[in-house]
């Protein structure tokens, strides 16, 4: 299926954010997830199946600033 | 109410401002009646600093405990060689000043923590956030919200940026986003990884500029919208936030209700 990550369309096999999450190779301690503009708390991102065009955001964290 | 300029200088100073229909004189005067905190004279700090100096910003505050070295000048271009050693908040006076004697300035040699943070945050009306590490961060965006105080948040890496304004309890917060800081080595700050240094000068500018819409309450703020930018690809993306119900300092059940400091990091990360 089609989704889009960060801004970019995505084929990916489908299943949970979570499984997106460790195909890319992601801690989940590492990223805020967006699902459609809403953002999901950790425990859901087992628990939410990506759809069809469904648009992901995955914002790490940035600490710098000095 | 009509612009009564001080002094012809000053006409003539900021005379690009006033041409601006957003501005006039009555803009003008708001920024010299402005009070900005900038916490952290480094990357962001250090073009913030210099671009609200010569905006005309009435008060401007400083808060760093750091003195100057030398790996700070790649990006921290308000200090000069000469002032490495010296506290950083010293070094940005001055050279606020030689830009601009017309500005206040208050500066604080010491690091923002939970005891001081509601005091200090409180003598200003805007917040710029230019530190360099997540507990730092945090405890601003916590210290904003008790205090009801405008913020602009920062932040860079490697070839990232990003800046994001949030007005306490009517847009969405740091913690909507990022509940809490990441668990300490997982993710590089500036302390351990790279960063070009003008990268600093591009998100320290939206940041000022962010504060002058404030202060004019002119065009449209980067609320409920992240703004990231990649030099890489020298590309700018919108992220749309929503204000999360779920947040634990602005949401309808918060857990946080007191001001309180995450655990310093332990710079565990290797450079990459
Ligand atoms: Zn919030």
């Amino acid at each position: 299926m089609q989704v889009t990550i960060n801004g970019k369309p995505e084929a990916v096999q489908g299943g949970t954010i979570l499984e997106i999450l460790k195909a890319k190779d992601i801690s989940p301690q590492m990223v805020a997830v967006e699902l459609n503009s809403k953002i999901l708390e950790r425990d859901e991102l087992a628990s939410t199946v990506v759809k069809d065009g469904d648009a992901i955001e995955l914002l790490f964290y940035m600490g710098g600033g000095r | 109410m009509p612009f009564i300029p001080d002094s012809e200088e000053q006409v003539a100073r900021y005379s690009r401002h006033i041409l601006l229909p957003e501005v006039g004189g009555k803009g003008q005067k708001k920024i010299g009646l402005a009070k900005v905190l900038i916490v952290g004279a480094g990357g962001l700090g250090s073009p913030a600093a210099l671009y609200l100096a010569a905006a005309g910003v009435g008060t401007i505050g400083l808060i760093d405990g750091d003195v100057v070295d030398l790996s700070n000048l790649q990006r921290q271009v308000i200090h000069q060689t000469a002032d490495i050693g010296r506290p950083k908040v010293e070094s940005a006076k001055a050279r606020i000043l030689a830009i601009n004697p017309g500005v206040a300035v208050d500066t604080y040699y010491t690091r923002l923590t939970a005891e001081n943070a509601l005091d200090i945050i409180g003598r200003y009306d805007i917040v710029l956030d230019g530190v360099d590490n997540f507990p730092a961060k945090f405890l601003i965006n916590d210290a904003c919200f008790f205090a009801r105080k405008a913020l602009v948040h920062g932040g860079i890496l490697r070839f990232d940026g990003r800046v994001f304004t949030i007005l306490p309890g009517k847009s969405a917060c740091y913690r909507c986003v990022f509940k809490q800081p990441p668990p300490p080595g997982l993710v590089a700050s500036c302390q351990e990884a790279g960063v070009i240094g003008a990268l600093a000068g591009v998100i320290g500018t939206i940041q000022a500029t962010e504060v002058l819409k404030l202060i004019l309450d002119r065009g449209r703020l980067l609320t409920d919208r992240l703004l990231d930018y990649d030099a890489r690809l020298t590309r700018f993306r919108e992220i749309k936030i929503a204000r999360n119900p779920k947040c634990p300092l602005c949401g309808e059940h918060p857990d946080i209700t007191q001001l309180t400091e995450h655990e310093p990091e332990v710079c565990a990360v290797k450079t990459a």
